[in-house]
């Protein structure tokens, strides 16, 4: 059998890494057809390990090869004009980059929503009830409580992954997943939580629905909201 | 200038895609089959990146309101020009007044039309073609409807004459012929081979698992469309549960939710996702799903970087050479 175009940098084994989402997260570096290259950073996923990523997306976007750098959540994509001719080089490159990365400081903007949970709009509340075995106050009160930080933008123009969920709510993707979802779901997906911008198919458990414009494709900063920037969920109204 | 008289539900103003905003959510979009655009707009002396029309549902009726040189690729789907009977992969000369009528396709899926000078909607992030998520680019953002009318882009003074085709216009092979790709079949049944690259998570698979990956026929479900195919066969089993922290992800990449079946992420996919991802279809193959139909068959044939890289590579010397010979029709032809 060959193998993937993957290599692994297993952590010393007296020093296991559980991550924040409960899985071992080792360094990886793969490749995602001829045109990218994903790397997967080690250890926690929390804010200081994201930071490095955003540093090392600033870096590597200015490559002339690479026609993009795209942080994920304690990731990054590199998508590139080309395919690269040495592969073993920029795996290389992307682990030393990793090393080396300070965390890149960003004075972020806060921004409040107002969140119903619950009811039609938050059609998998149960379905976290059942996982968590949490009462939906508890998992309304854990979801609005922390500060979170804009991590990464992804899924769909203007979405926002968001970092510092509780993980006593997280909740598996969802076994198949959901074809049309409205704009405005707040969802959780594993470890992790996010309010989509626009409706689509989803993978997440929906809780609750605010309102909020994310997105205008005619502006320069397409985004409204960046990496760095700041989100504290407001319980408008819990239905049960 | 056109209108569209009648159009099936689904019926898109495309480029090759939108790349650099991925970081903004972003996904590329663009054709389905991007050697169909492409040889679309080669036929008209296009650039390559014009925008046209992706039409996967037919019957599909367009209205010519002046004199226009147009193009017809992907599915033969027995076209007519008023009466007359349009061969696929074909150019032709239109005149005001005359209709343009697309019927069901015997094969393939998905028929392109190119209008000489390409369409001219506002390129929006670097393309024009249509984000259906954030319902912008392409025509309004949106799909295609009746009454709909477009304009082309009018042609520098001095530019390249407009009809440079003779009155029975002409036209190119099907790149299926030029660009062959065959899976073994023991049955006779057929199944479109795409090349694959193993991706971050394959060796996470039961070896049984990737045994039957490459052997199985996929079907391609209903629940199939420009964001992704979703493929029914055996289940693929991973040695243990995989939850991802999302991440980039480009089109092609064949994820693995905990059903087990397959979804190949396609032009309209997010670009971003968090389920297991056991190979990437290779760019240089995605166009042959662009024309696989629903309710048919996939195989995945293991491929290497080297070969993926070289699969590119004849794919555009392919289009360089088609480029070649269409000139110098045009020139005989003006």
């Amino acid at each position: 059998m060959t193998k993937s175009l993957s290599v692994n940098t297993r952590t010393p084994e007296n020093e296991p890494v559980v991550a924040q989402d409960g899985t071992v997260q080792q360094m990886n570096v793969s490749m995602l057809g001829t045109r990218a290259i994903l790397f997967e950073a080690p250890g926690l996923m929390d804010i200081h390990h994201q930071r490095r990523i955003w540093s090392m997306a600033q870096r590597f976007s200015s490559w002339p090869d690479v026609s993009e750098a795209v942080p994920g959540m304690t990731n990054l994509m590199l998508a590139f004009r080309q395919p690269p001719a040495d592969i073993a080089g920029l795996f290389a490159a992307l682990h030393e980059a990793w090393e080396r990365a300070e965390e890149l400081q960003v004075e972020g903007r806060q921004i409040e929503l107002p969140v119903v949970y619950g009811g039609e709009g938050g059609p998998h509340l149960g379905d976290v009830v059942a996982h968590t075995g949490l009462s939906i106050d508890e998992i309304v009160h854990l979801h609005a409580a922390p500060l979170y930080t804009v991590y990464a933008l992804g899924s769909h123009p203007g979405y926002c992954y968001l970092g510092g969920m509780d993980t006593r709510i997280a909740t598996p993707r969802r076994k198949v997943p959901v074809v049309r979802l409205p704009g405005g779901s707040v969802s959780i997906g594993g470890a992790q939580t996010g309010v989509s911008a626009s409706s689509g198919p989803s993978g997440w458990s929906t809780i609750g629905r605010t309102e909020m414009i994310f997105f205008d494709p005619s502006k320069v900063q397409p985004a409204t909201l960046s990496p760095g920037d700041l989100i504290r969920f407001r319980i408008d109204k819990v239905i049960k | 200038m056109i209108e569209i008289l009648a159009t099936g539900a689904l019926s898109t103003v495309q480029d090759l895609g939108r790349e650099g905003s991925l970081r903004f959510g972003v996904g590329t979009s663009g054709a389905m089959d991007d050697l169909a655009l492409a040889i679309g707009n080669i036929l008209l002396g296009n650039d390559c990146n014009a925008a046209a029309i992706e039409v996967p549902i037919l019957p599909f009726k367009m209205l010519f309101l002046e004199d226009t040189d147009f193009a017809l690729t992907g599915a033969d789907c027995g076209a007519r020009l008023d009466n007359r009977e349009i061969p696929p992969w074909w150019c032709l000369h239109a005149s005001k007044g005359q209709v343009l009528t697309l019927g069901i396709p015997q094969s393939d899926a998905r028929a392109y039309v190119a209008l000489a000078g390409g369409l001219d909607v506002a390129e929006v992030l670097g393309s024009r073609s249509t984000q259906m998520r954030g319902n912008f680019g392409g025509f309004e953002g949106r799909p295609l409807k009746k009454g709909d009318r477009l304009q082309t882009v009018a042609r520098t003074p001095g530019a390249t004459p407009r009809s440079a085709i003779s009155a029975h216009g002409f036209g190119v092979r099907p790149p299926a012929f030029g660009l062959p790709l065959h899976a073994a079949s023991e049955d006779g049944v057929t199944a479109t081979a795409v090349r694959v690259l193993p991706a971050g998570e394959y060796d996470s698979y039961t070896d049984a698992s990737l045994e039957q990956f490459w052997l199985a026929r996929w079907q391609v479900t209903p629940q199939s469309d420009r964001y992704g195919y979703r493929l029914a066969g055996p289940v693929l089993a991973a040695k243990h549960v995989i939850e991802k922290r999302s991440h980039g992800i480009v089109p092609g990449v064949i994820q693995v939710p905990q059903s087990g079946q397959p979804i190949i992420q396609l032009r309209d996919a997010q670009p971003s996702g968090g389920y297991p991802k056991i190979g990437t279809v290779i760019e240089a193959d995605i166009w042959r799903l662009g024309q696989t139909r629903i309710g048919e068959s996939i195989r995945f044939l293991k491929t290497s970087y080297q070969e993926a890289v070289a699969a590119q590579e004849e794919k555009q010397r392919y289009l360089a050479q088609l480029s070649l010979a269409v000139q110098m029709q045009r020139m005989a032809n003006s």
